[in-house]
């Protein structure tokens, strides 16, 4: 680089830039928080949904599948799960107490977790909740 | 060596070689899980192989870091380190944690180990990438504090590089945003946004400040270029790093509930990302061009011009691919962001870790350099693995390219198993790959016990 441009000109650069745009995330952090009442679904998260959430975490559901695209590629999204079943909890619930503890051979298959019925209740529920944030139109279609 | 105290960087490298290990073991695993669905299940289930694999990474390279970090402070601050102790002793602490909790994730149910860490009290598990116990997390904190303590009064009562303070300041950077990993609400949206706080403020924000000072490091000692054109390279690289990649994280932003605007925030940032990547390839290239010295250690300025090079082709050229919020809009949880995930993390963090043991770990078993014979074989390491990680890439491209046509874009899109059976011979290749890089990891690791003609690197480097 140029002697012109010289070290204290870059440094400089670096300071004013990254304390200019980490402010700027911040003010974009909180106009979001103010903005997410209208978008995430809050008001359906009641005790249930919030053991869910539980099971969802300590099971790590996320080591194989997405949930609103983030986690594991190696099973379906489940963020709209509920709708790709039919607007079911009930299937959900099916689905996974239905799950053979020595798989299937030769092909992929959910783990079976052995959840009690309170437990896969609260996840379906959770999985319900997940499905009616306002996520911009995402996914694409039903398959996710 | 110059200092005595830069020793206890050793056992920070071999451990992090030793996880490496690991964790590619763990990979080929779950690569053929991909095609062979039931393979070592319900013994090692997906899931499990995919938190090990992660995780090893994460641990791996922060010992990569602390290590290159005990190597490359005190001889920037030209004085010992504060406590080489202390070090030891935060060593011994991080690695029995570390291979406590991978154990604990392949001996006992994820459940089960929820439940004996006390999750209920403080719920921080379960999702991605943190999926270690609390305790574990609280573990990490402590060994963080210690780590920085250590370090930051080493720095601050010896000679202020830029080097030094950049490098500082990653690793401040990584200690604070990792208090977010304590930060789980019930609200799934929230949860999401802050783990963006850790996870993308991590890789494309702090981490590059340590990337960059370790890079400008090694390019210092190799080339022997003038301090002063590598520090104001670095201030630039580190100034556009952040500049693009705070704001950047709005590219997380789209899908998850979050306002619409991200998209063009998230975009028009995050498609600048490239630039510091671009930047410190050009860096690279330029200083080993305009050297001003033929260091030895030939095996250690490939690896900091392959870093420079597959940190633009992974982070910057695979993360631009499906940036853009329309392109994301179909790419967003596919196989593409599996892709991209691969490269740049090799590109931009194994291969700076690789960098600085290549070339700190002849000098602390008191060479300058490896002789020829072990240079020769960490060369062909190099291509083997680096290689074949791009071919990795390019076939989960080729299997993400063909699972956003068939589930996401056609008018009758299919199911998600459906796809990925359709696919399933690009991830034969990738397991394929996968194996060679294998080898090339072996030979990287044989490539530390070769002996040769010590001498001939020796009078070499007097030359």
């Amino acid at each position: 680089m140029s002697e012109v441009f010289t070290k204290s000109m870059a440094r400089n650069i670096y300071f004013g830039g990254s304390v200019f745009f980490f402010l700027l995330f911040l003010a974009l952090t909180y106009d979001t928080n103010r903005d997410l009442p209208n978008r995430d679904n809050r008001g359906a998260i009641n005790e249930q949904v919030s053991l869910g959430k539980r099971v969802w975490e300590e099971n790590n559901c996320i080591g194989c599948h997405t949930l609103l695209g983030e986690g594991a590629y190696f099973a379906p999204e489940l963020g709209n799960v509920y709708t790709r079943f039919g607007n079911s909890t009930d299937a959900i619930v099916g689905f996974i107490k239905s799950r053979p503890a020595e798989g299937i051979p030769g092909r992929r298959s959910m783990p079976q977790f052995n959840l009690s019925d309170e437990e896969l209740e609260a996840v379906a529920a959770f999985l319900k909740y997940s499905s009616e944030i306002n996520t911009a139109n995402w996914p694409p279609n039903v398959q996710g | 060596m110059q200092y005595q105290s830069q020793a206890v960087a050793k056992p920070y490298f071999i451990a992090a070689i030793g996880l490496f290990v690991g964790q590619i073991l763990f990979g080929l695993i779950m690569g053929l899980q991909y095609v062979m669905g039931d393979f070592l299940f319900p013994e090692i289930p997906f899931n499990v192989a995919r938190m090990v694999h992660t995780n090893l990474l994460i641990v791996w390279l922060l010992f990569g870091f602390m290590g290159a970090a005990y190597f490359l402070v005190p001889e920037e601050a030209e004085r010992e380190l504060h406590s080489p102790k202390l070090a030891l002793a935060l060593f011994w602490i991080f690695l029995i944690a570390g291979a406590l909790t991978i154990l604990g994730y392949l001996l006992v149910p994820y459940a089960g180990l929820a439940k004996m860490t006390g999750n209920h009290l403080l719920p921080t598990m379960g999702r991605e990438f943190l999926e270690q116990p609390t305790i574990t997390k609280l573990g990490i904190v402590v060994v963080a504090l210690g780590f920085l303590y250590n370090i930051g009064v080493t720095i601050l009562a010896g000679r202020k590089t830029v080097v030094n303070l950049v490098l500082l300041t990653g690793l401040v950077g990584l200690a604070v945003f990792f208090l977010f990993a304590f930060y789980n609400p019930e609200n799934l949206v929230k949860d999401k946004f802050y783990w963006w706080w850790v996870v993308h403020l991590w890789v494309e924000g702090v981490w590059e400040l340590i990337l960059g000072s370790i890079l400008a490091f090694v390019l210092l000692k190799v080339t022997g270029v003038d301090r002063e054109v590598i520090e104001k390279w670095l201030y630039v690289i580190i100034a556009m790093a952040l500049i693009t990649g705070v704001i950047g994280t709005g590219h997380h932003f789209y899908w998850i509930g979050a306002p619409e605007y991200w998209q063009w925030w998230g975009s028009i940032f995050s498609a600048m990302e490239p630039i510091p990547f671009f930047m410190m390839t050009v860096f690279a290239f330029n200083m080993v061009n305009r050297r001003r010295r033929e260091h030895p250690n030939q095996a250690a300025v490939l690896w900091a011009l392959g870093t420079a090079v597959m940190a633009f082709l992974g982070a910057g050229v695979w993360g631009f691919l499906h940036t853009l919020a329309p392109v994301n809009y179909y790419t967003h949880g596919t196989q593409i962001t599996a892709a991209h995930g691969h490269m740049a993390f090799y590109g931009a963090y194994v291969m700076i870790v690789l960098t600085i043991i290549s070339y700190a770990m002849p000098i602390l078993r008191g060479q300058k350099a490896g002789n020829r014979s072990a240079q020769v074989l960490e060369m062909w390491s190099f291509w083997f693995m680096t290689v074949s990680m791009v071919f990795i890439t390019l076939f989960l491209t080729g299997a993400g390219i063909l699972q956003v046509w068939m589930q996401r874009y056609s008018d009758a899109p299919m199911a998600f198993m459906v796809v990925q059976e359709k696919i399933e011979l690009f991830y034969w290749m990738r397991e394929v790959a996968g194996l060679v890089f294998l080898i090339g990891l072996i030979m990287y690791v044989w490539s530390f016990f070769v002996k040769g003609d010590e001498r001939v690197v020796a009078s070499a480097a007097t030359a």
